[in-house]
């Protein structure tokens, strides 16, 4: 790590405007950092140094020329492989996709570039951003920078390992069911899911469609505002996304930052707690909720009865989405196709291409899904998940009737050892127990480090209604506030050096 | 199977038909469903697509507004209710020509429902409820190359061409029809006659059934007459003439009565219809239905059309073809059945121009119904593709009028126009074929016959007038048929003294 990869996004978009480095010194001294480290981690499927130093280059001539520059020009960022980026490799972590190069940009890439931030290359997730450990990925494994024989959290791990180990300072992931915030949870990161529909899909390759968002991972709550403010806002090419002012949540994060929370309603949900969270998580949130009181924020404990229920609906709703969204891969117009030997015919190569090219975790959503959605379970299956989700959603309602902001520990545990639940999927998914409800309410929730359990780090999730964005955002900021001063550095500093 | 052959009228004697119709309309629409790609036809294959519309990974539909005001205008013109509210839904099943392997289409909650339409034939009215009415996308166009048939059967490989993928796909649905028996045939011809009439008031298809923009799919069952209980149904795809809509009923009845004659049972299926021999071949079987896993399209929000915008929209409704047919029914003064046997013969149109055009309604309904139909049917053709226009029928019908051709006359000079010849003036030029009524110069024919034959003059001088006719012949062989008959019978008989 050098003295630039170690700056925020923030300071590094000050010393560039300034002019006391170039983005060429910045991207390059990625570049260099992931050349040096990426072995190790695994973060990135794809570097780009030829197009993040030209793209780099392009901001340093625009300075040059006196142009004005946007909050984040000539900052490094690392892309999760789920975004479409036209010639760039793009293949959501699976083996079907590989080779595949889009011939357009997602609305999140487009924006990336018009901010002037330089995309070093794609990074690795669990397949089709199936899972919570990136461990499913086609392309091997991401490890964690705080302990190489943990995972980085999933699916968007490699944005997290990316730049938990200073690859990068900014990342964007992609949230279904907390695939933002439980990685940002595990390697010591902030990491926001956006309100459903804040930020355009147009060009993520869809998991689920309803729950889908993409959302900034980084090292301080105000690089993750920036980074939200760049890549957010309508987009009349996704239909679900909302026709509203982008919350003010740069301004929120600057205003957290004086560690002031007087006055605030703070609830914690009662069911996000108990039996499969680790003592150490429930020791470390416990210390926040009485940081967050001597901030100057009134504590409640809140009921959400149906909590509970999100990971069965989670578990039918989106992999029966999924079942249709992937049911494209299928060898005809592009991607892998397996079997073409002239002889076989049209189902049999669709068939053995799918065999070959999905990994088995996605097989097990597609039938699952398929099953979920077929005739005669139709009613019992989706139609009764979707009835949970309207029920988690009135939970959130009468919650935020009486608080400001809903809070729990990001995930039950810390990182957890590579190969400790790949073979156990009840526990895989458990691992997003506290993140689902957000996920099936289309409501934000940030993550924000809060402690370290057994020397690994601990995350505070700080959820709001709708639209309300910036509320997650000033909690978030406070407590990094006074965390810093606490300690007289940010906790992802404990972690090792590479 | 073997069909034992059976007459179409003992079939109707013993079975009674419920037909169904649902019918695929491409919307005229400038830009397709969900992207901004253009839709025009006979473009080089895969040449207006984008990423929406080939189903690349990451990308998203957005519904196009205006054609989903032509569907609420094609629901609006036959009676139906339009939702409040109303949802997108993915049709889910693996085929190439479907970039998604989903189709977004309707399912449940279609954006109106519940209409009707009346068909007129002979004077009787059927009234056609509709089930309802939605809006989906097309799917590509496969080309399967190698086979015999151009069917996927026996080919060697298909090429997909994905520039009708997307484009707007209105499908009408109609309830079961029982209650037509032998004029089964003909209600669906009818029926699908309204609708593209309809359609094509309202601006809002080409409704080209050859170039698949108006496509008709015919559900056809029988069961004894004196049975409540509706036979099992097949459904008929491929059906791309309004002609083929009557053959394809007619031909599934006959071949339907056969099978159960046989003592067997109709199979749930897929026929697929063939123009040239006007039978249809089996299909893939629906007795295991395909489970479409039919969902709410979550990449799309709901469609939800205030009634003040509804009410805007039925404001714009133009004269529907119903309303059209009652009005020109009496400028004309026409029966009921007179109507219903114009509007059936394809001919409103051009009767509507040829009378705007100078000619009176009779002499318009004469030419169009009479020997113009005939020509058509002879030729295998529409009456609007014959080579004769509106005004060259109002010169004709004029021709006639003013005595200067008889009705043979003006039969060899439609021949010579719509042999190109031109206008009906010029051919009657060209060929002569005006009727000689120059007294002068038929006098001399007169003359001449008298001298031929001085036997039948005598007869007809000694009073015996019946005789002139053989005079008069000799004269109208003599002119070629061009002389005025009654001139010519004058002239014989005042020579004779028996004028």
């Amino acid at each position: 790590m050098t003295d630039l990869t170690g700056m925020t996004a923030a300071v590094l978009a000050g010393e560039i405007a300034a002019g006391h480095a170039s983005s060429v010194e910045v991207t390059q001294a990625h570049l260099d950092r992931i050349t040096a480290v990426d072995d190790k981690i695994h973060a990135f499927l794809y570097v780009d140094a030829d197009g993040a130093l030209a793209a780099a280059r392009a901001v340093d001539e625009r300075r040059a020329a006196g142009e004005a520059l946007g909050p984040l020009a000539g900052v490094p960022l690392a892309m999760k492989d789920v975004v479409v980026t036209r010639g760039l490799p793009t293949t959501s972590g699976s083996k079907i996709l590989e080779g595949w190069i889009p011939p357009y940009d997602a609305t999140v890439t487009t924006r990336v570039r018009q901010a002037g931030i330089v995309m070093l290359g794609k990074t690795n997730m669990d397949e089709f951003a199936m899972g919570s450990s990136t461990e499913n990925s086609a392309y091997g494994p991401t490890r964690n920078p705080w302990d190489l024989a943990r995972v980085p959290g999933g699916s968007s791990g490699g944005s997290s390992a990316a730049v938990s180990a200073y690859e990068a300072p900014l990342g964007i992931g992609t949230d279904t069911g907390g695939s933002i915030r439980q990685p940002a949870a595990v390697t010591g990161l902030v990491g926001h899911k956006p309100t459903y529909g804040g930020v355009s899909r147009y060009g993520l390759i869809a998991f689920s469609s309803s729950l889908d968002q993409a959302g900034p991972l980084t090292r301080t709550v105000l690089d993750a505002a920036l980074l939200h403010e760049a890549i957010g806002g309508h987009d009349p090419a996704d239909s679900t996304s909302i026709d509203a002012p982008v919350p003010a949540v740069v301004a929120a994060a600057r205003d957290g930052a004086h560690a002031d929370l007087s006055g605030l309603k703070v609830g914690v949900v009662r069911e996000l707690s108990g039996d499969g969270y680790e003592p150490g998580v429930l020791d470390v949130f416990a210390a926040t909720v009485r940081l967050l009181t001597d901030l100057g924020a009134t504590i409640t404990e809140v009921s959400c009865p149906h909590f509970g229920y999100a990971l069965p609906a989670y578990y039918l709703i989106a992999p029966s989405e999924c079942s249709s969204n992937l049911a494209r891969f299928d060898a005809v117009r592009y991607g892998l196709r397996v079997g073409d030997d002239g002889v076989r015919g049209l189902e049999e190569v669709m068939s053995l291409t799918r065999e070959a090219g999905f990994g088995a975790e996605v097989k097990r959503r597609v039938i699952l899904g398929t099953y979920a959605l077929s005739s005669g379970y139709y009613d019992a299956y989706y139609g009764q998940a979707q009835k949970v989700r309207t029920l988690i959603s009135r939970d959130f309602a009468a919650a935020f009737e009486t608080c400001d902001v809903l809070i729990s520990p990001t995930t039950p545990t810390v990182a957890f050892p590579l190969g400790a639940r790949i073979d156990d999927p009840m526990a895989m998914y458990a691992a997003d127990l506290c993140t689902l409800p957000a996920s099936l309410a289309g409501t934000p929730a940030i993550s924000v480090p809060c402690g370290l359990s057994e020397g690994l780090p601990v995350g505070l999730q700080v959820m709001a209604s709708a639209l309300a964005d910036d509320r997650c955002y000033r909690v978030a900021a406070a407590v990094e506030a006074a965390l810093a001063d606490r300690d007289g550095r940010p906790i992802l500093a404990a972690a090792a050096s590479l | 199977m073997s069909a034992t052959a059976t007459s179409y009228d003992d079939v109707v004697a013993r079975y009674a038909p419920v037909i169904g119709l649902e019918t695929h309309v491409e919307l005229g629409t400038v830009s397709k469903m969900f992207c901004g790609c253009s839709t025009r036809f006979g473009a080089e294959p895969n040449t207006q697509v984008c990423p929406v519309c080939l189903g690349l990974p990451g990308a998203l539909p957005v519904a196009n507004a205006s054609a989903i005001e032509a569907t609420i205008l094609i629901g609006l013109a036959l009676n139906c209710s339009i939702a409040s509210w109303c949802r997108f839904a993915r049709k889910n099943y693996f085929y190439p020509d479907m970039p998604k392997n989903f189709q977004i289409s309707q399912y449940d909650e279609p954006l109106c429902t519940d209409g009707w339409v009346d068909v007129h034939l002979d004077g009787s009215v059927h009234r056609i409820e509709i089930e309802r009415v939605h809006l989906e996308e097309d799917t590509g166009k496969s080309l399967h190359v190698g086979g015999a048939t151009g069917r996927i059967h026996g080919a060697t490989h298909s090429l997909v061409d994905y520039n009708r993928a997307g484009i707007p796909l209105v499908e009408v649905v109609t309830k079961p029809v029982p209650g037509t028996g032998a004029r089964a045939p003909e209600v669906a011809r009818a029926y699908v006659t309204e609708l593209r009439d309809i359609l094509r008031a309202l601006g809002v298809s080409d409704v080209r059934m050859e170039q698949g923009s108006l496509r008709c799919d015919v559900n056809t069952s029988l069961s004894p007459v004196d049975s409540d209980a509706w036979g099992t149904r097949s459904e008929t795809k491929n059906v791309n003439s309004l002609r083929s809509v009557e053959r394809a009923v007619r031909s599934e009845m006959i071949r339907q009565a056969a099978v159960l004659d046989a003592g067997q049972r109709v199979i749930q299926e897929t026929r697929h219809f063939h123009e040239n021999s006007g039978e249809s071949t089996s299909g893939r079987s629906k007795e295991e239905a395909t489970d479409y896993r039919y969902f709410p399209e979550p990449d799309l929000v709901p469609l939800a059309p205030d009634a003040g915008w509804i009410e805007q929209l039925r404001a714009t409704l133009p004269e529907l073809p119903s309303a059209r047919r009652r009005r020109l029914q009496g400028d004309w003064n026409v029966s009921d059945s007179e109507m219903d046997a114009v509007h059936n013969a394809g001919a409103l149109d051009l009767i509507e121009a040829t009378v705007a055009a100078g000619a009176s309604a009779e002499d318009a309904r004469r030419w169009w119904l009479g020997d113009l139909s005939r020509r058509a049917n002879e030729a295998g053709v529409e009456l609007g593709e014959l080579a004769v226009t509106p005004s060259q029928v109002v010169q004709l019908a004029g021709l006639v009028a003013a005595g200067r051709v008889n009705d043979k006359l003006a039969r060899q000079a439609l021949s010579g126009v719509l042999a190109g010849e031109g206008d009906p003036e010029q051919v009657v030029l060209a060929r002569g074929l005006e009727v000689v009524s120059d007294a002068g110069a038929l006098g001399i024919a007169v003359d001449a016959a008298i001298a031929a034959a001085p036997d039948i003059a005598a007869k007809v001088r000694a009073g015996k007038v019946a005789a002139a006719g053989a005079l008069v012949g000799a004269v109208m062989k003599a002119t070629r048929g061009q002389a005025d008959a009654q001139l010519v019978r004058e002239l014989v008989l005042a020579r004779l003294d028996q004028g």
